[in-house]
């Protein structure tokens, strides 16, 4: 039912019925495991939920619509929760400062176990890293980029208050299994291009609603760190995804248990949408021009645009992998004269690590400022958000108008790689095109 | 249930931020949402909105965040019901659950200007131009979903079927 079902009878459709003697998709695979009984796309089902994950700008509302709408105190049960503090962490008003006081209080009475403080990470980071959620759950994030749970074979998705109340309240909710399109990727990246960019590419080939209501099914990344997994999983809300799927292969199988009824066997044609082949060795350097993610060029054909401000962080690209790629570009090097550059660390973990190992001190060397854990300036409430007239190279996922800061700001969307260029040339610039770098 | 109003129209792709800006999101409360609700996108929506009005917009309406608080500034303003040639996902899921109708037509979204009257008759689909005497077809909402809409949206009808099952 409330599940963007545009048609009167989705699971009514013969061609659907029909295909249910086909093999699953991935996402059909997850939820006829779920649901108990072979569903394909177009059907609806109720499935029970793994895990929950709220963050404090949505949480305040969670609980009064748990408590004045639905009558309950807190979850049914308080294991099903992770609550994450991390879109306006610390906070930087009195008024968000009032919602957190509340939201720990409410962790505290309902035994919530599983919460984040300031400071722990983007929500779905820490998901990731502490292995809150596993391949082949459901799992349901009060944030659209909850897709990121993709990256280990998680059917992750984001929802609204009350779509979370009632999960919570129930431990089901209601889902229309979606149609899949399916990715094939052939090759590698060139030296400078990196997942980011195909995220890129596709929204520029595909538009912000290219695959809307469907699941993106990525083959041919059995070779691809978990990092990069991440930003896939999670850009592809870009396209108006439900969920974005990586079948488990490499890293995922050495790092989670994954399920045997989930290791995916194409032996019986799986019906896709569509299906589209990418070729890495063909991409360049990719970047999203204001004001649509999808507005997407090659960096090297932009010409000299200004950069103010650069920011590298969030659940997209704010990991070890890309403060490296960062700072493997801004070693022995500065910034260029009036560029402030933001590294604000997906996560606790990702500081530690990028201190241990010196990625830390080369960023904060080129003249870089370092944030809390956390979203930074990527919903603009904090941290770094930009003025009327300003530039921002930013690594998260979306440009609209306004969403950064003042609606005469102007944000561009890359990669770590094509940010750390930027921040030492001052304009936007295709890493490629540095001279004598190795990166 | 029939609703008709004056016409606000808007483009493709209207997201999530334009409809309510993040930094508008510290407040639940309706009346500060619908104060500054579009506000990036069209400053005087908000002071001239009236309760009934209906929103025309093209593809993929609602596209960026999960924010609840999108169609309730929407809902909290005083727009009676969307028409749009498509929505995004999570979008489309809050407004109902939240008992916002929207409907997907889009020829009616093509076809539609900036001041005109509709008139929206949500079990049928059909939608009327009363300028131009036009009408369009869009698809009708299954009787579930007129429920949940009349209820007030996803919650209120959840309670109201348990209270029915337990009655019986």
């Amino acid at each position: 039912m409330p599940d963007t079902s545009h048609t009167a009878a989705p699971s009514a459709d013969s061609t659907t019925r029909a295909s249910v003697h086909r093999a699953p998709t991935l996402a059909e695979r997850i939820l006829s495991h779920a649901a108990g009984r072979e569903v394909r796309a177009g059907d609806l089902v109720i499935v029970p939920v793994d895990r929950c994950m709220s963050h404090d700008s949505i949480t305040p509302e969670v609980i009064d619509a748990l408590q004045n709408d639905l009558g309950n105190a807190g979850p049914a049960d308080p294991d099903l929760l992770v609550v994450v503090m991390d879109h306006v962490a610390p906070a930087a008003t009195v008024a968000t400062a009032n919602a957190q006081a509340r939201v720990r209080r409410w962790v505290a009475e309902q035994r919530i176990q599983r919460f984040y403080d300031v400071g722990c990470g983007v929500c779905h980071q820490v998901m990731l890293e502490e292995h809150l959620v596993q391949p082949g759950q459901i799992a349901l994030g009060t944030d659209s980029h909850a897709t990121s749970y993709g990256a280990i074979g998680a059917f992750g998705t984001g929802v609204g208050t009350r779509d979370m109340a009632l999960a919570l309240a129930s431990g089901r909710t209601w889902l229309r299994v979606p149609e899949t399109l399916r990715v094939n990727v052939r090759g590698g990246f060139h030296p400078g291009v990196s997942p980011k960019d195909l995220s890129l590419f596709l929204c520029g080939l595909l538009g912000l609603d290219g695959a809307d209501y469907m699941a993106v099914e990525f083959h041919g990344l059995d070779w691809l760190d978990l990092d990069g997994r991440e930003t896939l999983a999670s850009m592809t809300t870009e396209l108006g995804a439900k969920v974005g799927l990586i079948p488990p292969s490499g890293v995922v199988l050495e790092r989670f248990a994954v399920p045997d009824w989930l290791l995916v066997d194409d032996a019986g044609a799986p019906h896709y949408a569509r299906t589209l082949d990418v070729d890495l060795t063909a991409l360049e350097s990719q970047v999203s021009v204001p004001p649509e993610v999808d507005h997407v060029r090659p960096a090297r054909d932009l010409g000299d645009i200004k950069v103010d401000q650069v920011f590298i962080g969030t659940c997209t690209n704010g990991r070890l992998t890309d403060l490296h790629a960062a700072a493997a570009i801004l070693a022995r090097q500065h910034l260029a004269p009036g560029v402030r550059m933001l590294v604000i660390p997906a996560s606790h973990n990702v500081l530690q690590a990028a201190v241990a190992d010196g990625t830390l001190a080369t960023l904060l060397a080129a003249g870089a400022t370092i944030g809390t854990p956390g979203c930074g300036p990527c919903i603009g409430r904090h941290l770094g958000v930009i003025g009327a007239g300003e530039v921002c190279l930013s690594t998260a996922n979306r440009n609209f108008r306004g969403r950064m800061g003042d609606p005469e700001g102007l944000i561009y969307l890359a990669s770590p790689e094509t940010a750390a260029a930027s921040a030492l040339t001052g304009v936007i610039t295709d890493p490629a095109t540095l001279p004598n770098r190795e990166v | 249930m029939t609703i008709g109003g004056r016409v606000w129209k808007y483009g493709d792709n209207v997201d999530t931020d334009a409809i309510i800006a993040a930094r508008y999101l510290n407040t639940s409360s309706e009346a500060e949402l619908a104060a500054h609700a579009m506000q990036d996108l069209d400053p005087s929506f908000a002071g001239q909105v009236k309760p009934g009005d209906i929103l025309v917009a093209g593809k993929n309406f609602g596209c960026g965040s999960s924010r609840e608080h999108a169609p309730l500034a929407l809902k909290a303003c005083g727009v009676a019901c969307i028409v749009a040639e498509s929505y995004a996902r999570i979008f489309y899921r809050n407004a109902i659950n939240i008992g916002l109708p929207i409907l997907e037509c889009p020829e009616a979204a093509r076809a539609t200007l900036a001041g005109q009257t509709l008139e929206v008759e949500l079990a049928s689909g059909r939608i009327r131009n009363l300028d131009t005497g036009e009408t369009y077809h869009a698809v009708a909402y299954p009787p579930f979903m007129l429920d949940l809409i009349a209820a007030g949206g996803l919650v209120p009808y959840t309670r109201a079927q348990l209270q029915q099952q337990a009655a019986r």
